[in-house]
């Protein structure tokens, strides 16, 4: 219990700038706890894809410090898990070859990454697809791929850069309602970018609004709804209203400049 | 009705064009019959020069092949290189222009003396002219990789070698089959013009350019576009291989394959 309520990732006065370019993000400070859903949200150019890309150690920080787990981002590799904006699938590789290939970088044996890929592809509803080829598939089913390919390394965090967001609203909806469904069995700690409100209240129990040029965290807010959540919590007035709150709030963000 | 004519067109295109062709020939004074031999006569001298046809199309097909095959491995090697930086690319790259502008008809000569006629001469032309092509668009291919996707392999701690086998290698074969497919197009031309300019007649060595010097020599009109008859066929033998190919490695997956209705 004690342990539960250690940050699992902690960002303390982070700065970047790319170079000697202009700065991207300003003393950002947040903290997330194991389990929490964190969705970051703000109008273009307040990096909020960049904070993700901080967090994985694909990029290193300018200033401040970035823990996670207890580690600095680029030796906690094997502890995360990138989705991406676009499915980014190995085209020539079926479905089952796609989800494999971290596991197959790591160098595992093949015995147990068989057995890896077909739970996670069953965890997102595609284990009849496993010998299709990308192309085969629709633009819902790749990000399927490409969340049971993340899913694979069993993440302890996942990092999920507006993986919806080229989908159409149902199938947004849809996948919203599994990947949170997912979450219920196993328990990663998760950080969202969108620009969608509605998709970042129905998804996260915070959500953290950005400022933009340069990126700043501008406000809180908490979203108490229990879990599981279904459509029936989409449909709640109080959903609606929280919604517009956070809406709003947007607004007057986007209103700074 | 329309389907069956679309059908039939190219086959009437076909024999539109030999019947124009009798028409030239027979509007040519009886002076000048000479210079266009009639569709009948290049039959015949298919029929009467057949083993020397087919006995040089043999010596330039497999010239050509030689120096085909040399090129791809060499170009996919140098591509490999040259795709590590941009500063790897700037250093080697007007090089490789010099050797690419230099004309053919001027190596040839100083080949001749450094190797001797024959078909060491006719591989190298070949390799020369195929060679460019390939390394720049199998190079472009293996620079042309998602960043995303180099992002990912980064993140799972792939080393280099699989970044390069698994994502590079493969993400580039579109881009190697089109340089394949130019580069095919020109060897079976490279392998002819090496054999004009630079082959050698002895023992049967000689190719589809040495019979073009002889006919050419004795005014045998039917027989020279007989030649260049094999001549085209060989290029379309060796399209058609790298259709094949590039069918093999990519239908599965490239959308260049895909069905109209995916």
């Amino acid at each position: 219990m004690e342990e539960a309520q250690l940050p699992i990732v902690e960002l303390r006065d982070v700065d970047k700038r790319y170079g000697e370019g202009p700065l991207i993000l300003d003393k950002i400070s947040f903290s997330a706890k194991r389990g929490d859903f964190i969705t970051l949200i703000g109008p273009s150019g307040c990096g909020k894809s960049t904070i993700l890309k901080l967090i994985s150690g694909l990029n290193p920080i300018s200033g401040g410090r970035i823990v996670v787990d207890g580690l600095e981002p680029s030796n906690a590799v094997e502890k995360l898990a990138f989705v991406f904006q676009e499915p980014t699938l190995l085209p020539w590789r079926t479905v089952a070859q796609n989800v494999e290939v971290p596991l197959r970088l790591h160098g595992s044996d093949p015995k147990l990454r068989s057995e890896v890929v077909r739970k996670s592809l069953s965890l997102v509803g595609l284990a009849d697809r496993v010998d299709y080829y990308p192309r085969q598939l629709s633009g819902g089913q790749k990000m399927r791929v490409s969340i049971a390919r993340a899913l694979s390394v069993s993440p302890r965090i996942l990092l999920l850069d507006e993986p919806f967001g080229a989908l159409d609203e149902m199938t947004r909806d849809h996948l919203n309602e599994e990947l949170l469904a997912i979450r219920q069995q196993l328990a990663w700690t998760a950080f969202f970018v969108t620009h969608s409100v509605a998709e970042a209240v129905f998804l996260s129990n915070r959500i953290i609004v950005l400022s933009a040029n340069p990126g700043r965290v501008y406000n809180e807010v908490r979203v108490d709804f229990p879990y599981p959540r279904t459509e029936e919590t989409r449909e709640s007035a109080g959903f609606q209203k929280l919604v517009a709150e956070v809406s709003k709030i947007l607004r007057s963000v986007e209103r700074l400049h | 009705m329309p389907a069956l004519v679309r059908k039939a067109l190219p086959f009437l295109t076909g024999v539109g064009m030999i019947l124009a062709w009798y028409g030239v020939c027979l509007s040519l004074s009886a002076d000048q019959r000479f210079l266009l031999p009639t569709p009948h006569e290049v039959a015949r001298a298919f029929v009467d020069k057949g083993p020397a046809l087919w006995g040089a199309a043999l010596n330039t097909g497999g010239g050509a092949l030689i120096g085909f095959a040399l090129a791809v491995a060499l170009s996919f090697l140098l591509a490999l290189f040259l795709s590590l930086s941009p500063l790897v690319r700037a250093s080697f790259y007007p090089y490789l222009m010099i050797l690419q502008m230099t004309p053919i008809i001027v190596i040839a000569p100083i080949l001749i003396l450094w190797v001797g006629p024959g078909l060491k001469s006719v591989v190298i032309i070949t390799f020369l002219i195929c060679f460019f092509p390939m390394v720049v668009n199998t190079t472009q291919g293996l620079i042309s990789t998602d960043s995303n996707l180099v992002a990912f392999f980064r993140m799972c701690k792939a080393t280099k070698w699989q970044e390069i086998l698994l994502l590079r290698v493969p993400a580039a074969l579109p881009y190697f089959f089109t340089g394949l497919r130019i580069a095919a197009t020109l060897a079976p031309i490279g392998a002819i013009v090496g054999d004009y300019i630079a082959g050698n007649s002895a023992g049967g060595q000689g190719g589809l350019g040495f019979l073009t010097i002889i006919y050419s020599s004795q005014f045998q009109m039917g027989a020279l576009f007989a030649t260049a008859a094999v001549g085209c066929l060989l290029g379309f033998i060796f399209v058609a291989g790298v259709i094949a190919l590039s069918w093999l490695a990519l239908h599965k997956w490239h959308d260049s394959f895909s069905h109209a209705d995916s």
